[in-house]
């Protein structure tokens, strides 16, 4: 009978790049920025890691395939590094081959590394992905692209739940401005600029009915964190050790787009959460859960998993989102603390592990002026592809015994 | 016995006015603003000869079973492609048969959709074949500031020939053939080079077209009054009143030349009058249809009871009814890639298309074929080996089910600005089928302010992609949201 990951993994170091445009630095420079950091942080040798997980989404305009990237550029010791890519789940797909490797037993010390070089393609937006969707899709799927994609999930929300477009709307610019008040903090974070709800309505339109600032960063960027036992993690003399409590992955298997779905949720988020609260232990996500970085590439993208990770009601979250529920101090469940997607950047393989990294500095008090009172456990979640077809992970992690 | 057993037109919503043309052209070359009344139809930067060949065929066969089909012609001076069965792309979007059937492409003159008629009508009477669907289509693509741009339109029509429950019984054929070059268009080039004008109206039409239709009363006995409906392309005029007025034809019974409404649809012509005659047509009424190119064919036909038993379709009139201004000419010139516009890096992506998947896939990409499972009966597309019901799941117990003529229900749109179009926003969106199944299409002849969630769709055969590097013309279908009223 599977017990679940809880406690059995510690995190002993992470690092993160400064995320943005990093014009003059490539997918290397970026790793060995994080890595650096890490390393660091773990107070270990390089040469104590045994194996390595990497996730990187666009290998056609980033570091190319394989996992050789990470072993050339860190010039890690011949050890095994496994590559991982499963769109924007990439960063925690490396973390949780890394966690899993070390509950097996398999390793003691194994390290999850994601990175994405995004500006290097010459034009705004993801890159474009017609030709990387299979051979068969790029004959005919439609010409849409990841805000299209996501926009649509506001139309089938407003008529579920009978909302104007324009309150629908309200609530997607406020989720947008608290992330940029909460990225104004990070000295890490692509965007640092706070906006105001009529300057986030009031952007050009790029997908029906999001405006700019409804989408997030494309960003340069780079996570990664070290993982062990926490037996080992006590050995190495770690104290208040951040355990993972829960991992969780659930794929669409075509039901939202061919079969039923009203286009109102996430069916993948809304199972891997209520899987995850379960091998965590949680009750209560609403009262339980101290923070979370969610995976807001667009705004509607935040709103709608309010409610598939259980916290907020089924057509509620727009009402917890005015209500400041999910604001940095709004005395709730302080959503995106640095920044989001939205601020902080989303350099899609190191994302997953980047959100992890938030959630790493305030378990251990190390948040600056983002640092909330006493976080038990914090949530992070991504969810790669499109709302009607995607890939939903989330990940728990938590101070030990929590 | 042989005649048209049914009928069906396609003319593209979007409508410019010549007025346009003019305004924004007269400047180069004044002489355009003598033909400036009317409007002409312009095909939507997503359609070609063979789309709206597609549009015209499944209109036809409204009531009748495509797998009935015992061959296709196809007629086009525009055709996509030079080496590769044009009528076969419109038979696998009709999803047609394969095994036994016999599909040509009837090409490179104005008359080839009456000479693919005659072939059809021949061969049904011969008996070696029981119903042929004619499709005629063109889209010709004209220099700005051309008389040309001002005449020719976009459309195209379909007649079904058959011998059984015959609409409009045929009642014989007459044609000249010869070399008289009023205009051409040579290998590989993009527009047409026209000759002087009194020249083609005088010894072209003026005296081609009545001479063969005098030809066909001589062979047959018959006299010009005897017909109801005399129907001759001739996007002149003076020219078109001329005609009738040296045959003897009285000014009602000269079937419309639709330059007012449509313009001159080359190839499709002769097909898209004849259909809009049959559209007014009572039994008993005799038609006498003209095809004019490198000579003229003639062909009659006397309406029959049967007529009144036609399910409704869209036809001609309907077409036309459903109408759209375009009223920026700089749009049309993008349509029709008289202007370079930039797509933006975003848009250079040009795979090439697999023609292994596109074989594997005929059915779905071309005939928008889908599934139905035997064990829980759900509709499905794209299909996936095992069904998509999570109460079912049985694996590979399928049938065929066709999407193409179902109608559909937005389920979430959007018009989306960063994706690359020749017409921003691409508006795209999830849609539920009637009776079951469900997906993701692109939404073309719609604008995204009159869309909604929960608005009806219907299915239409597009150009996909137009990959000038190799030269390849691939299409797929996508959702026409049904505006009430028609648009604007």
């Amino acid at each position: 009978m599977a017990t679940g990951i809880r406690d059995k993994v510690a995190i002993i170091g992470m690092g993160c790049s400064q995320f943005g445009e990093r014009w003059n630095d490539g997918p290397e420079e970026l790793m060995v920025e994080a890595f650096t950091e890490c390393l660091q942080d773990a107070g270990i040798e390089k040469t104590d890691i045994q194996a390595a997980w990497f996730g990187s989404c666009f290998d056609e305009v980033g570091v190319g395939k394989s996992a050789l990237p990470v072993s050339m550029s860190l010039r890690l010791p011949n050890i095994s590094v496994t590559r991982v890519e499963n769109y924007c789940a990439s960063g925690t797909e490396a973390f949780r081959g890394a966690v899993y490797a070390v509950a097996s037993g398999a390793y003691d010390i194994a390290l999850a590394i994601g990175v994405e070089k995004l500006k290097d393609i010459g034009y705004g937006g993801l890159p474009e992905f017609s030709t990387a969707m299979g051979t068969l899709n790029q004959l005919w799927m439609a010409n849409f692209t990841a805000p299209g994609g996501f926009a649509m999930l506001a139309t089938s929300y407003a008529a579920k739940y009978g909302l104007d477009m324009n309150e629908v709307k309200r609530a997607m610019a406020h989720v947008s401005v608290k992330s940029h008040a909460n990225g104004a903090l990070n000295s890490k974070a692509h965007l640092r600029k706070p906006v105001t709800e009529e300057q986030v309505l009031n952007a050009p339109q790029i997908a029906y009915p999001l405006g700019l600032f409804d989408c997030c960063g494309v960003s340069d960027g780079s996570a990664c964190a070290i993982v062990t036992t926490p037996e080992i993690a006590k050995s190495l003399g770690k104290k208040d050790l951040v355990t993972v409590k829960a991992l969780q992955l659930s794929l669409s298997n075509g039901t939202e787009f061919a079969y039923d779905w009203d286009g109102d949720h996430f069916v993948t988020t809304s199972k891997a959460s209520a899987e995850a609260y379960q091998e965590a232990g949680i009750r209560n996500p609403r009262e339980e859960i101290s923070m979370m970085e969610v995976h807001d590439c667009f705004s509607i993208t935040e709103l709608v998993t309010m409610e598939d990770l259980h916290i907020s009601e089924r057509g509620k979250a727009p009402e917890d989102v005015m209500d400041g529920f999910y604001d940095l101090n709004g005395g709730g469940v302080p959503c995106q603390p640095d920044g989001g997607l939205k601020c902080f950047g989303h350099p899609i393989g190191a994302s997953g592990l980047r959100m992890l990294y938030e959630m790493y500095l305030q378990l251990h008090g190390r948040a600056g002026q983002r640092q909330l009172k006493d976080p038990k456990f914090g949530l992070t979640h991504n969810l790669g592809g499109f709302p009607f077809m995607n890939v939903c992970s989330i990940a728990i992690i938590g101070k030990q015994g929590a | 016995m042989a005649g048209i057993t049914s009928f069906g037109g396609y003319i593209p919503r979007y409508r410019l006015s010549r007025m346009v043309i003019v305004q924004n052209m007269a400047w180069y070359f004044p002489v355009i603003m003598a033909v400036a009344g009317g409007e002409k139809a312009v095909a939507n930067w997503d359609e070609d000869s063979v789309s709206m060949a597609v549009a015209a065929a499944y209109d036809c066969m409204a009531g009748h079973d495509r797998k009935g089909l015992d061959a296709l012609y196809f007629a086009s001076t525009t055709m996509p492609f030079a080496d590769r069965l044009n009528a076969g792309i419109v038979a696998a979007a009709l999803n047609m048969r394969e095994n036994g059937v016999s599909n040509a492409d009837f090409a490179s003159c104005m008359k080839a959709g009456t000479t693919a008629m005659i072939s059809a009508l021949d061969s049904v009477q011969a008996g070696s074949r029981k119903n042929v669907l004619v499709a005629a289509s063109d889209q010709r693509r004209t220099k700005m500031a051309t008389m040309f741009e001002m005449f020719y339109g976009d459309g195209a029509a379909a007649v079904l020939i058959g011998g059984k429950d015959v609409v409009a019984d045929y009642l014989g054929s007459y044609s000249i053939n010869c070399d008289f070059v009023d205009h051409y268009r040579g290998q590989a080039k993009e527009f047409d080079y026209g000759y002087e004008e009194r020249w083609v109206r005088d010894i072209g039409y003026g005296k081609v077209i009545p001479e063969a239709i005098s030809g066909f009363l001589a062979q047959s006995g018959m006299k010009i009054g005897d017909f109801s409906k005399v129907i001759y392309p001739c996007y002149f005029g003076g020219t078109h009143k001329a005609i009738a007025a040296r045959l003897g034809i009285e000014k009602e019974k000269a079937q419309n030349n639709l330059q007012a409404v449509c313009g001159d649809t080359g190839t499709a012509h002769p097909l898209v009058m004849l259909v809009s005659a049959l559209e007014e047509a009572n039994p008993g009424d005799k038609l006498l249809v003209a095809g004019f190119g490198q000579g003229c064919d003639v062909l009659a036909f006397e309406v029959t009871e049967k007529i009144r038993d036609m399910k409704l379709r869209t036809g001609i009139k309907g077409s036309l009814d459903n109408r759209v201004d375009l009223a920026n000419y700089q749009k049309f010139t993008k349509f029709r890639n008289l202007i370079t516009a930039d797509l933006g890096i975003r848009g250079e992506a040009n795979p090439n298309t697999s023609l292994t998947v596109l074989w594997r896939k005929r059915k779905m990409l071309l005939g928008l074929v889908g599934v139905r499972c035997k064990k829980c009966g759900t509709p499905q597309f794209p299909v996936y080996p095992t069904c998509v019901n999570p109460t079912c799941w049985s694996v590979n117990d399928f049938e065929d089910y066709e999407f193409s003529d179902k109608e559909a229900k937005i389920l979430m749109f959007t018009g989306d600005m960063l994706s690359p179009s020749v017409d921003p926003p691409a508006i795209y969106g999830l849609i539920a089928f009637e009776g079951g199944g469900r997906t993701m299409f692109d939404f073309t002849d719609c604008d995204l302010n009159q869309i909604k969630v929960g608005m009806k769709t219907r299915m239409s055969f597009r150009r996909r992609q137009a990959d000038n590097m190799r030269g390849f013309t691939g299409y797929f279908w996508k959702a026409v949201p049904q505006v009430e009223g028609g648009g604007k």
